[in-house]
């Protein structure tokens, strides 16, 4: 790309903008394992803008080694993320120092499915394991919210007894809780049955009503998926930050 | 040996160690460089700065070296050699059973070997496995699911080939089979970590043991499920065990999350040595403290009975270790 070499600082805000929603949809792309967003994570470092609307990404992953499964998906959502914005021509996502760099670049590229990027090397499609890690999701922020609740003397009764519409109300006070019930609300329609405004709040992932009585047993099942997925994410943010020395944020 | 400050011994038993060689002339192409730069990059990332090594010492250190960190000043007294073969990746091995059984040849009391074997090579590895046994006397493998081999990129323990090989080792012998399931190296046609075939396998083998390394993770909360289902598979600390310095509180959710579901008497510590170096971690773990908040959740503890299970007495079990012999054995040399 080749910028000119002076701006008006007209145009130098209109890229800043454009910069900031190339941002903004990224940070709607999450690793999947970890529930949280490739931009949050760090992995992406660079993006280039040009005249026409084209949008150049890259990303680089904690290891040469990282799930090329999970690299596919990321590079896949990155690139439908960013089309979706209206000035967009074309996104073209491009992950480096990885075993498979070449293949999933060439195939996010030419829209190939992830069999087709890889053809004869592996049986299945990628949904089922994003439905998977979806369901993880699902229980891992539902047990933080629990948790944070729980913390702020809610009891197991109240808990499983609360509507949609209620902990759309509770008048929650700092960032991290209102970061939490509204992560939970975004995803609590994927999975635990009708989440209309009389429905409980509060269901496992099959849509079974909670008890009091197995209040502690249930949340201990979830704590096992959160405590997993902070581990992973842990670790990928130390070995990201050993291998390129930058810091992602916490 | 570990002495607490009460004069009170630990036994140590090091459940997971590597003597390779990753020097650039033994490397067969851009996957080994890439691969001993990520084991070097989780060294960096997860020790405490004194611990970081070189490049040339982290690609080769040798017998030697490796005595002296592991059973001089890392206080194991027994430590298990786990085999890595990778030759996709380099040229006469990573970490193969025959360069770990120098190690052994030289310290017969302190270091336990383990063979290998991948059910991709079909009829004649079952008989490279029968002259590895006989060779070497090993009584556990270590298995890589995810290891490349030709076209493949993984293998599940419930292949047929893999039983027929699982079939066999047990009637030569092997009592443990360690299992990599673990970050480093991915499968592309599988997901490798999951640990689903380890639990059909340990019904299917029930004299087995099957110690899961790296305690599963990425998948620590599936392996966590399995392991209260089957009675014969445990966990590997390596991996694990360093979060005790770089993220003390995610090492004790993980080890709550341990103790509650896979319990005290299932899991191994591992160094992972030449990655992670046994004297810091074991002075870590023996300082560590479960937090109240977590004691009171979980119900669970690590107390020093706790710790030296983990440390010694458990992985003694496995590979019928009688200690008291053993120290006598360790201190005639």
């Amino acid at each position: 790309m080749n910028a000119p070499a002076q701006q008006s600082s007209d145009q130098r805000e209109a890229n800043d903008q454009r910069e900031s929603d190339v941002w903004a949809r990224l940070a709607t792309v999450s690793d999947p394992e970890l529930d949280e967003s490739v931009a949050a994570m760090g992995f992406v470092d660079t993006i280039q803008i040009d005249a026409t609307g084209e949008v150049q990404i890259g990303f680089r992953l904690p290891t040469y080694w990282c799930a090329p499964n999970f690299a596919f998906l990321m590079a896949h959502d990155m690139r439908e993320a960013v089309e979706s914005l209206s000035w967009v021509s074309t996104a073209i996502i491009s992950l480096r120092d990885h075993c498979n760099a070449k293949e999933i670049n060439h195939g996010v590229g030419a829209g190939l499915s992830f069999g087709d990027t890889f053809p004869g090397q592996t049986a299945a499609e990628l949904d089922k394991l994003r439905a998977t890690f979806r369901r993880k999701a699902f229980k891992r922020r539902q047990e933080l919210l629990l948790r944070h609740l729980k913390g702020a003397d809610m009891t197991p009764q109240q808990l499983c007894a609360m509507h949609m519409g209620e902990l759309a109300t509770l008048p929650l006070e700092d960032d991290e809780a209102l970061n939490l019930r509204a992560r939970y609300q975004e995803i609590r329609g994927e999975f635990g049955g009708p989440a209309g405004e009389g429905d409980l709040a509060f269901t496992t992932d099959s849509g079974e009503m909670l008890t009091p009585d197995g209040f502690g047993d249930y949340l201990q099942d979830l704590r096992r998926v959160r405590v997993n997925a902070e581990f992973n994410a842990n670790l990928c943010r130390g070995i990201l930050q050993t291998r390129y020395g930058e810091t992602a944020e916490e | 040996m570990f002495k607490t400050s009460d004069g009170e011994e630990i036994f140590v038993i090091d459940a997971h160690i590597h003597l390779w060689d990753a020097r650039p002339e033994n490397q067969r192409n851009v996957h080994g460089a890439q691969f001993i730069n990520c084991f070097h990059n989780y060294q960096k990332g997860l020790s405490p700065e004194e611990y970081h090594w070189s490049t040339e010492k982290f690609q080769y250190y040798g017998a030697d070296t490796l005595y002296e960190d592991v059973f001089v000043n890392g206080y194991a007294d027994m430590a298990i050699c786990q085999p890595t073969y990778l030759k996709e990746f380099y040229v006469n091995g990573f970490n193969t059973t025959e360069q770990n059984a120098v190690l052994r040849d030289k310290y017969p009391n302190q270091v336990l070997l383990n063979g290998a074997f991948d059910p991709r090579d079909g009829e004649p590895g079952l008989d490279a496995l029968t002259e590895l046994v006989e060779a070497y006397k090993v009584t556990g493998v270590k298995l890589y699911t995810a290891e490349w081999h030709g076209d493949s990129k993984g293998y599940k323990l419930t292949d047929p080939w893999a039983r027929r090989y699982l079939e066999h080792a047990q009637g030569l012998g092997i009592k443990n089979v360690h299992v990599h399931k673990g970050p480093t190296i991915l499968p592309l046609n599988r997901d490798a970590f999951d640990v689903a075939d380890v639990d059909d396998a340990a019904t299917d083998f029930p004299e087995l043991n099957f110690i899961v390394d790296h305690v599963g993770l990425p998948r620590l909360d599936d392996f966590c499920w399995i392991a209260t289902q089957e009675t014969n598979v445990y966990g590997g600390l390596a991996v694990a065990a360093a979060f005790v310095h770089s993220r003390p509180r995610y090492f004790a959710e993980m080890m709550a999350e341990l103790l509650f579901w896979v319990g005290e008497d299932k899991l191994l510590f591992a160094s992972d040595y030449g990655i992670w170096q046994p004297k810091w971690l074991i002075e870590k773990f023996m300082a560590f403290e479960m937090p109240e908040d977590l004691k009171a959740e979980t119900g669970v503890d690590l107390t020093l009975d706790v710790k030296r299970k983990i440390l010694g007495l458990n992985a003694a079990k496995l590979y019928g270790i009688d200690i008291e012999a053993q120290k006598t054995k360790i201190s005639a040399g």
